[in-house]
């Protein structure tokens, strides 16, 4: 397959505070010398110079008038133009596209809230209000439905691609275990989500679900009591898991997602399994040896090298090692 | 190079006198813990107090439920006459109110029966809700046996597993007779010998050790 080269943006249309910020040395001055300016002594400049000047440095844009106040241009160019290493591919989109799924959940959860009431004897004509009399009400809806699927889809395909790239390793060991917390969590929303429509449907999986929660020895019984609010499912539950669903869990993913990607820009991507490292070139140790380099623990005294197995000298029970 | 010459054998000797350690800025004759410090460990002792105060009751508030039990209910659900010894009459009353046609339940009821070997002039009401993982059973007249049309779990008439993966036979509700009227009151769960005990959650055994993995709750009644 031909490579496809992307056309470059041209900097012209990019913000001034977000451009490629240059190389260090390429700015015009040869690495290793002084800027020109400072070769000389600067001329005192006049005051209608010095005018000029301010109104030089003055922000046109708004942009930039943002930046010199919130000083973020130096955090965000470092984030959108950070290395990534050779062969990376469509497989690494899989942690943005769950950010999306995730995104389209948070935003049509917002606007099914507005017409959604928690309460026991109204949630199912509340959600039957949405779905037939609502403009688009079945579609926003359907979107949280079948979005709710596609996010924990998509988070196991995105676990294994962590898995199956090695690139739950260290140091990225602590990135694995939050998105297992997250995991955690999105199975929570899935769980608590499904009672809210409140048909026969979410109504027995609901009790199924809980039941099977109450089976852990000596926590179980107490546990189901906590998420039923009382030893049956009643008035409370659907609130419970209303607040659960809303409030608590959504907070927490969005601070994890946060945690996630700060080390996900700090620490950088893995390349592919499939990439091989490629190594600066290092003189052999006999070379090494023959140069006068010290230290070299591959190669014994006579100066023969030594692969894979090294050995020391011949055992002598008179002298020490 | 003084720092080698110290040195005999990769041994470090001892520096020959010790010098007197400062004393930390705030510190005064007799104090066993510098103000700083006294102040740093206070401030965060109310800190925590604090934070205390706010989680604490929030999550008492969460966990309450556990430990509270509503007030018993028992309801009519027909005249004695409608109950025989050798069949079950369905019934269907509220056992959760408030929450409409949710909290209504199903229950089995007939007179107990001398030939089960049961007191006589009682009568028993066997829940629907499956032992297995509470899906609703019913009762088919031909074989004289519950079956649950989840996963299969199949009781005998008295409501014993004979079947399934249910780990214990069907729960039951308390009954008594007022105005000639048979009312409906408490669950309560049985052992496989059909001892009473306190009512537990499908899919949690009853009797012997598990009383104690699978402990009774708070929010239950006491059993017959």
């Amino acid at each position: 397959m031909p490579k496809v080269r992307l056309p470059k943006i041209p900097d012209a249309v990019v913000p001034p505070p977000l451009r490629k910020p240059a190389k260090p040395g390429s700015a015009g001055t040869p690495k290793g010398q002084a800027p020109s300016d400072l070769k000389t002594a600067p001329e005192r400049p006049s005051h209608g110079d010095r005018l000029v000047g301010v109104a030089k440095e003055a922000p046109v844009d708004a942009l930039g008038w943002v930046d010199q106040r919130l000083a973020a241009s130096g955090f965000l160019t470092g984030m959108l133009y950070r290395k990534v290493p050779k062969g990376t591919n469509w497989f690494y989109t899989l942690g943005s596209a769950t950010l999306f799924a995730f995104i389209v959940q948070a935003v049509t959860g917002v606007f099914l809230a507005m017409y959604y009431t928690p309460s026991a004897t109204q949630a199912y004509h509340s959600i039957a209000h949405i779905n037939n009399d609502v403009p688009l009400g079945q579609f926003v809806h359907g979107m949280h439905k079948w979005g709710s699927s596609v996010m924990v889809i998509l988070i196991f395909l995105h676990m294994g691609r962590t898995f199956f790239f090695g690139a739950y390793k260290y140091p990225r060991e602590l990135n694995w275990v939050i998105g297992v917390v997250l995991l955690i969590l999105t199975m929570t929303m899935a769980f608590t989500g499904y009672l809210l429509p409140f048909d026969q449907r979410s109504f027995w999986a609901s009790v199924v679900g809980i039941n099977i929660n109450g089976t852990g020895p000596i926590v179980g019984p107490y546990l189901s009591d906590f998420l039923r609010a009382g030893p049956e499912l009643g008035a409370t539950t659907l609130s419970r898991f209303y607040a659960i669903h809303m409030l608590l869990v959504p907070g927490a993913i969005i601070a994890l997602i946060g945690a996630h990607m700060y080390l996900v820009v700090k620490l950088g991507t893995t390349a592919p399994p499939w990439v091989k490292a490629t190594r600066p070139k290092v003189a052999s140790p006999v070379a090494q040896l023959e140069a006068g380099v010290e230290g070299n623990g591959r190669v014994n005294g006579a100066g023969t090298r030594i692969d894979g197995a090294p050995i020391d000298g011949e055992g002598n029970g008179a002298e020490p090692a | 190079m003084a720092d080698d010459a110290n040195k005999v054998n990769g041994v470090e000797e001892a520096p020959k006198q010790e010098r007197a350690k400062p004393d930390p800025p705030g510190y005064f004759e007799g104090e066993s813990m510098t103000r700083r410090r006294a102040f740093t460990v206070g401030a965060q002792a109310l800190g925590g107090l604090a934070g205390a105060g706010i989680i604490l009751p929030a999550v008492g508030f969460a966990i309450a439920p556990i430990f509270h039990r509503g007030k018993e209910r028992w309801e009519a659900v027909g005249p004695i006459s409608e109950f025989v010894e050798d069949t079950y009459r369905q019934v269907v009353f509220t056992e959760t109110e408030g929450i409409g046609d949710a909290g209504k339940t199903t229950a089995y009821v007939r007179k107990s029966s001398k030939e089960l070997g049961e007191e006589p002039g009682l009568y028993v009401a066997v829940s629907n809700r499956c032992a297995h993982l509470g899906c609703p059973v019913r009762f088919v007249e031909a074989a004289g046996n519950f079956i649950c049309p989840c996963h299969g779990g199949v009781y005998d008439f008295q409501g014993k597993r004979i079947g399934g993966p249910p780990v214990r036979p069907l729960d039951q509700f308390q009954t008594r007779v007022r105005n000639g009227q048979v009312e409906l009151g408490p669950r309560y769960s049985v052992t496989s010998q059909m001892e009473p005990v306190r009512a537990r959650d499908p899919g949690e055994f009853t009797g012997g050790i598990w009383e104690y993995l699978y402990p009774p709750r708070p929010s239950t009644f006491p059993p017959p």
